[in-house]
């Protein structure tokens, strides 16, 4: 069972289809108990940063999350929850994250020829060769997004080029974080869920 | 790089795809499930879902439909058509809509841009334009109500509002050339591109392999949309996306 982290902020139904799809199931809940006992927990996202910690606080959320991440819990956030990850945002103002990756998160600039946000299609460039997730290189996926991870290169598996380059993937251990959105990458976002489900079967394995 | 879209539009009525040649003679080619999962594996990049009758009855109707195609395709998907207020928009990006299209309703009440684009961000709030050249008064006038109301806006202006009120995309078909195959109205989208930096889809007259090039390489548009040619397989996905990499068009 996987847990999608329930923060009410935006549309957790699509990743859910996109679960139930691989036949992969999942329960949408805000019970830190629950999320321990998952094999894995997702952490969506859309909105503004601030709000979205705001949120995490408000359901007394976020040293649970620190906790299970540290714990060895696989875990994966996608879009904004991606970002939630790092250790700052500087979304209105400046905004502490989970902390469990190196790095803030910027507005992408808008005076380098592209449009902000970015929306659309774009092609991931592989930057760390052995990882799970190696599958995404030269392919296309979704993003919707107006701030980027500005992070040590250790942390990225992936990126792509708008205006500036955009980690895509990030990963440290176990936890993961995406910045497209899997669920609405065709078979390629699905095939990125998939390695990551192959992932928590492994760290499963290993801890057994 | 971002790669240009190639978006087939669904035009649905009662259940079914329907394609309307400037707007009337409907013409019946299928479900819409079977049609959108096809699309996306032919490589379609996004798709829009037009509900073209819009009563109340039928916009429950359309969210139903959203409901079972995103369990099933998993790529963007747009829908527009008789959408009049933020509950609305709700209703379809609850039921698996990425972004919602305004047409009418933005006319008559542009607020519903702002509201929207507040409660769901600019992202999700797609303003649809129909325009056609008024030779009399040499600019672009707005029409609305599936084409059949003339307005007294000019395009262009109307688009630069659409953006300050927050629209996030900007889908404008050219009804002079809609249905005709002559290929897209380029000038129009060379000045909406010297107006406006969001997004904008390109609808109305794609015929042949030709028409995407031309858009793409002679104006900024995004993404290009078309029904019949894809519906009935004049050309498929993956011809289009040849000849634009062909041209060095990015493409997924």
């Amino acid at each position: 069972m996987f847990a999608i982290v329930d923060y009410d902020t935006g549309n957790t139904l699509n990743l859910q289809k996109a679960l139930a799809y691989l036949n992969v199931p999942t329960t949408l809940t805000a019970d830190p108990a629950v999320l321990a006992n998952a094999d894995a927990v997702l952490l969506p996202g859309v909105g503004a940063f601030g709000a979205a910690m705001a949120a995490l606080e408000q359901r007394q959320l976020v040293q649970p999350l620190q906790a299970l991440a540290r714990s060895g819990k696989p875990m994966l956030g996608i879009c904004l929850g991606m970002q939630l990850l790092f250790e700052t945002g500087l979304e209105y103002g400046q905004h502490a994250g989970l902390g469990l990756l190196q790095g803030r998160v910027v507005p992408l600039p808008t005076d380098r020829g592209v449009k902000v946000p970015q929306m659309g299609w774009n092609q991931n460039q592989l930057q760390r060769v052995n990882s799970p997730f190696a599958a995404i290189d030269q392919q296309y996926t979704y993003f919707v997004h107006s701030f980027y991870a500005d992070c040590p290169a250790e942390e990225v598996v992936a990126s792509v080029h708008h205006g500036v380059a955009v980690p895509s993937i990030v990963q440290r251990g176990n936890v993961v974080g995406m910045q497209f959105h899997p669920e609405k990458s065709g078979r390629v976002g699905l095939a990125q869920l998939e390695s990551f489900r192959k992932m928590v079967v492994t760290n499963d394995a290993s801890s057994n | 790089m971002l790669a240009k879209r190639l978006i087939p539009c669904l035009d649905v009525a009662d259940g079914r795809v329907k394609k309307g040649v400037n707007f009337v003679d409907l013409t019946d080619v299928g479900d819409p499930i079977e049609i959108a999962a096809a699309y996306q594996q032919q490589g379609a990049d996004e798709l829009v879902f037009l509900d073209i009758t819009a009563t109340n009855e039928h916009r429950k109707t359309m969210a139903d439909l959203v409901e079972r195609v995103s369990r099933q395709v998993f790529m963007p998907l747009t829908i527009g058509g008789g959408i009049q207020s933020v509950a609305d928009m709700q209703r379809l990006l609850r039921a698996g809509a990425d972004k919602t299209a305004i047409n009418s309703a933005a006319v008559a009440h542009p607020e519903l841009i702002s509201a929207g684009a507040q409660k769901f961000g600019n992202q999700c709030i797609v303003v649809a334009i129909d325009t056609a050249w008024d030779e009399q008064q040499q600019r672009y006038r707005v029409y609305t109500h599936g084409g059949q109301q003339a307005t007294d806006l000019d395009a262009l202006t109307w688009a630069q509002r659409c953006v300050e009120l927050g629209a996030g995309e900007l889908l404008v078909t050219s009804m002079d050339r809609d249905g005709t195959k002559r290929g897209f109205d380029d000038r129009l989208y060379q000045a909406l591109g010297r107006v406006v930096n969001v997004p904008i889809i390109a609808s109305g007259g794609a015929g042949k392999l030709a028409d995407f090039t031309d858009v793409f390489t002679q104006t900024p548009v995004d993404g290009a949309l078309a029904a019949s040619v894809f519906h009935y397989g004049e050309l498929t996905i993956s011809d289009v996306k040849q000849a634009l990499r062909t041209e060095g068009v990015p493409v997924r």
